[in-house]
């Protein structure tokens, strides 16, 4: 058996299923899986329009790709000063995503969302069977899973800092311009 | 919104009226190749459809995953499970000698197996890994009597579609699509690690569907119906497990 690196204190669904530590969290498993599935279904099905649409509008290249004179540590140390002094753009800067943003971006939709779902298909035992390595490249069934909750943890924090950044930003405007794909720079901070 | 023209209205309706056409013409198709799960219904149907249908297309002749000797677990966790009732006593307390396993429907020669004549039949070994839902896993030594060779001494039918396993456990029951039923990993299991199958891991008869997770596995079978139609089983969902809350397709 490979040995166990590491233990995540995280509930059971029943006190009969070894954990090693006393928690056990209501079984919410059957409408829970439902929801989970249809939910991953949603997710690849949009996420998949949302990249074909990106490479070809060029949107990834044009927006998101930072420029060459952006990729310094001065530039990026610049960027989180103002980030965590909760500097507000200039009237420029705004029209653009900066440097972190387009970092972070980038980060979740070609590094944690790829992980995510391969993480997650390692873990059926039908799929493991069409592609093997879906999880053998993972080292098991029990590490996918470990990997899957954290980068779902990442996917999280990423989700909370976004809406916090939004909600700083101007959360009607923003989500005007989010839903129309127009920004108003008059509606800002309302 | 001024800039929402007429012309962009007209577009979306448009596209929108092709995509529900479109998802018609698709349900149509996934009908008639068999790829909609019996509990397609409800709000979670589109994503148990979508789940089984991929598998369908996806692992056709696909094998589970086998592993070496030497990652067989320590312990194969034995499943909490109903207190057993007096039928199963009763067959235990004479050492399962008069086990039957009956099987009908779809088959030209019905009739029943004791555990003997199971065993009498070539058995084949895997070393595969049992998956809950919930997470845990265990990697044992299964020794069994492929399905498919049971259905074939009985005369499956070509008209069948399913074939429904029952625990003698009456609150258990599943099926599996013909897929799964002939595939050579499926096997009705009598042994664990070189013994008998443990009465805690489902002994003496256990189904074991190595492609899909622990669930499927029912426990302590008695009876299996070949069958085209489960809409004739319980409330119609294909299994005990969707009727308390759970997708009939356990292949994720």
């Amino acid at each position: 058996m490979t040995p166990v690196l590491f233990k995540l204190p995280i509930p059971s669904s029943r006190s009969l299923v070894p954990t090693g530590y006393g928690y056990v969290l209501p079984d919410q498993n059957g409408w829970s899986r439902y929801l989970h599935f249809q939910s991953a279904w949603l997710v690849v099905f949009t996420g998949f329009l949302y990249v074909v649409a990106g490479l070809f509008s060029g949107h990834f290249g044009k927006s998101l790709v930072p420029g060459k004179g952006d990729l310094s540590w001065r530039a990026f140390s610049k960027a989180m000063v103002s980030h965590v002094r909760f500097e507000r753009p200039s009237a420029a800067e705004a029209w653009s995503y900066n440097l972190l943003q387009r970092l972070s971006y980038l980060f979740v939709i070609f590094v944690l969302f790829p992980l995510v779902i391969w993480t997650g298909l390692a873990m059926s035992p039908a799929f493991t069977s069409a592609v093997p390595a879906t999880v053998t490249l993972l080292g098991g069934r029990q590490s996918a899973r470990t990997l899957h909750f954290f980068v779902s943890v990442a996917l999280l924090v990423f989700l909370l800092v976004h809406v916090g950044m939004v909600w700083f930003a101007g959360f009607r405007s923003r989500m005007r311009a989010m839903i129309t794909g127009r920004a108003d720079t008059s509606m800002e901070r309302t | 919104m001024t800039d929402l023209s007429r012309r962009k209205l007209i577009k979306t309706g448009l596209a929108a009226t092709a995509g529900v056409a479109g998802l018609g013409v698709a349900t149509r198709i996934a009908k008639s190749y068999g790829l909609i799960p019996p509990d397609h219904g409800g709000i979670w149907g589109a994503g148990e459809t979508l789940n089984y249908a991929s598998y369908r297309l996806l692992t056709r002749h696909s094998m589970a995953r086998e592993f070496p000797r030497s990652q067989i677990s320590k312990r194969p966790l034995e499943n909490e499970m109903a207190p057993l009732n007096d039928a199963f006593k009763k067959l235990q307390a004479g050492g399962f000698a008069d086990w039957r396993l009956t099987i009908d429907g779809m088959v030209d020669r019905p009739g029943a197996f004791s555990l003997d004549q199971l065993k009498s039949y070539p058995s084949r070994n895997q070393i595969t890994q049992l998956a809950c839902e919930e997470g845990w896993s265990y990697v044992s030594e299964w020794t069994g009597v492929p399905l498919s060779h049971v259905l074939e001494v009985a005369g499956i039918q070509p008209q069948a579609k399913y074939v429904v396993y029952f625990s003698i456990d009456p609150d258990w029951w599943d099926s599996i699509d013909m897929g799964d039923a002939m595939h050579p990993q499926t096997y009705l299991a009598y042994g664990m690690n070189g013994g008998e199958l443990s009465v805690g891991n489902g002994g003496p008869l256990r189904m074991r569907v190595p492609r899909q997770l622990g669930y499927k596995s029912v426990k302590f079978i008695t009876h299996l119906t070949v069958t085209d139609n489960l809409k004739k089983f319980g409330k119609g969902l294909g299994s005990a497990s969707p009727e308390g809350g759970y997708a009939w397709y356990a292949g994720i």
